[in-house]
């Protein structure tokens, strides 16, 4: 049986890891390649590095890292963060990269991710989508959730999978950042209207979330960031849970 | 050494990568006048059935490949892709594949499926292995890694290595003689897959 996914979610700036790490293991907590291999060893099934800098150097950067990252962990990585074109995708997938991850540039060339699809195929092609749900209807936000598009996330969703997408990986404003649980509700309604993987994201706080995100949430992978960078909860413990609660897990 | 047959296909660093980190010694190798100097061979795969077979015939690999696999009885493993073109024909392709293990490439049938029938079949999934000294120390419940939508169908029985379940039970591994073909990917597959691949460079 096909398990559930955990993905922990390393953010990236100019090569190194941002944001709160608090790994007491680490010899250098900025080190994305050494905080990986950690998570590798503990159970994680994918990676998902994302890209924050905005410097003209972070092609470069970025491609180093992959390439770095691919030394040391085989376990599936996805990258995302500015990529805009199939240069892009091919020079990280070129250094080892397993997915990519594709937001912004997707809504303002949608074809984009046809053109990925038919070069690389879907299996590669994450697009991530960032909603907000606004007087009762979820509308698709960019720049990490700052500004607001006219795109309705299920339409949207529709459409990014009929164009080649291979997963979606949903955040939902409303609950990132909470620590209250995942948007259950509109993650169910994307599992059942669509037949691509969903990753959920945006509000993990306990293991109980996540356990609702699989079963409430129908969700297919979960990813998270600040829940396994403090230490809040160990992943060995959350597939130990998660197993009990009869979800299968890789264990 | 082992030799990891470059015909244009991806994740060939990545095993070499694990080979180097074991302290085995590997080769990644185009041409096919220097197959000869590897004792074991992968077949690694990431890509379409037809594109693979074409870029085999076309690099002169596959005629050598033939004498060292068949006449010489050398150990080669085919992963993903290069585990399906193993076979007589796919259902993915018009090309005939190497016919090394009798068998035909099915596109895995998701009528009878219970939630979305997506295809690929992607993540993580347990093999159930046959005992098999490839399969020593692998840890059953880790399971393996997984991108696919056609599956290997063997001809005869004893071909098969190993099963999984997606909606139904599948065939996953296959060996016949000095030939092994996984369908899911060893180089991506944290310990059992680096357990695999040194399990297959100490047969």
């Amino acid at each position: 049986m096909l398990t559930k996914r955990i993905i922990p979610c390393l953010d990236i700036k100019n090569g190194r890891t941002v944001k709160g790490i608090n790994f007491v293991d680490l010899r250098d907590a900025g080190d994305p390649v050494e905080l990986a291999a950690i998570y590798a060893a503990s159970g994680a099934d994918e990676l998902v590095f994302l890209d924050i800098s905005a410097t003209e150097e972070r092609r470069k950067t970025l491609a180093n890292l992959v390439l770095k990252v691919a030394e040391k962990i085989n376990i599936p990585f996805t990258v995302g963060g500015g990529i805009s074109s199939v240069e892009d995708v091919d020079i990280l997938l070129q250094n080892g990269a397993d997915k990519v991850s594709i937001n912004s540039s997707a809504v303002k060339d949608p074809d984009l991710i046809n053109r990925l699809a038919a070069k690389f195929g879907s299996q590669c092609i994450t697009v991530a989508i960032d909603a907000k749900l606004i007087d009762g209807e979820w509308i698709v936000h960019l720049v990490g959730g700052k500004v607001p598009t006219e795109l309705n996330l299920f339409e949207w969703a529709k459409e990014v999978e009929k164009r080649g997408a291979g997963e979606i990986l949903f955040t939902s404003m409303n609950n990132d950042g909470t620590k209250n649980g995942f948007a259950n509700e509109a993650l169910a309604r994307l599992s059942t209207e669509l037949n691509i993987p969903i990753i959920a994201s945006g509000g993990a706080g306990n293991m109980q979330h996540f356990c609702d995100v699989f079963i409430e949430g129908k969700a297919d992978a979960a990813l998270a960031a600040s829940v396994f960078h403090f230490k809040e909860i160990e992943i060995k413990d959350l597939k130990e849970e998660l197993k009990n609660k009869g979800i299968p897990v890789r264990i | 050494m082992i030799g990891i047959v470059d015909y244009g296909s991806g994740n060939v660093q990545a095993i070499a990568t694990i080979y180097k980190n074991l302290n085995l010694e590997c080769k990644i190798i185009a041409n096919p006048s220097e197959l000869e100097l590897a004792d074991k061979l992968i077949l690694p795969g990431v890509g379409a059935f037809d594109a693979t077979m074409e870029q085999l015939l076309e690099s002169g690999l596959k005629e050598k490949l033939d004498h060292l696999v068949l006449n010489e009885k050398r150990p080669v493993l085919g992963i993903c892709v290069g585990m399906q073109i193993l076979a007589d024909s796919s259902e993915e392709g018009l090309l005939p594949g190497l016919g090394w293990i009798p068998g035909k490439v099915k596109k895995i049938d998701t009528s009878n499926f219970v939630h979305k029938p997506y295809l690929p079949h992607m993540g993580w999934n347990v093999l159930k292995p046959l005992h098999e000294s490839i399969f020593t120390d692998i840890e059953e419940t880790l399971g393996f890694y997984f991108v696919h939508s056609y599956y290997f169908e063997c001809q005869n029985s004893e071909n098969v290595l190993g099963t999984t379940n997606y909606g139904a039970k599948f065939t996953c591994a296959v060996k016949h003689q000095n030939i092994y073909g996984m369908q899911f990917h060893p180089e991506k597959s944290h310990s059992n897959g680096v357990k695999l691949l040194k399990n297959f460079a100490s047969l």
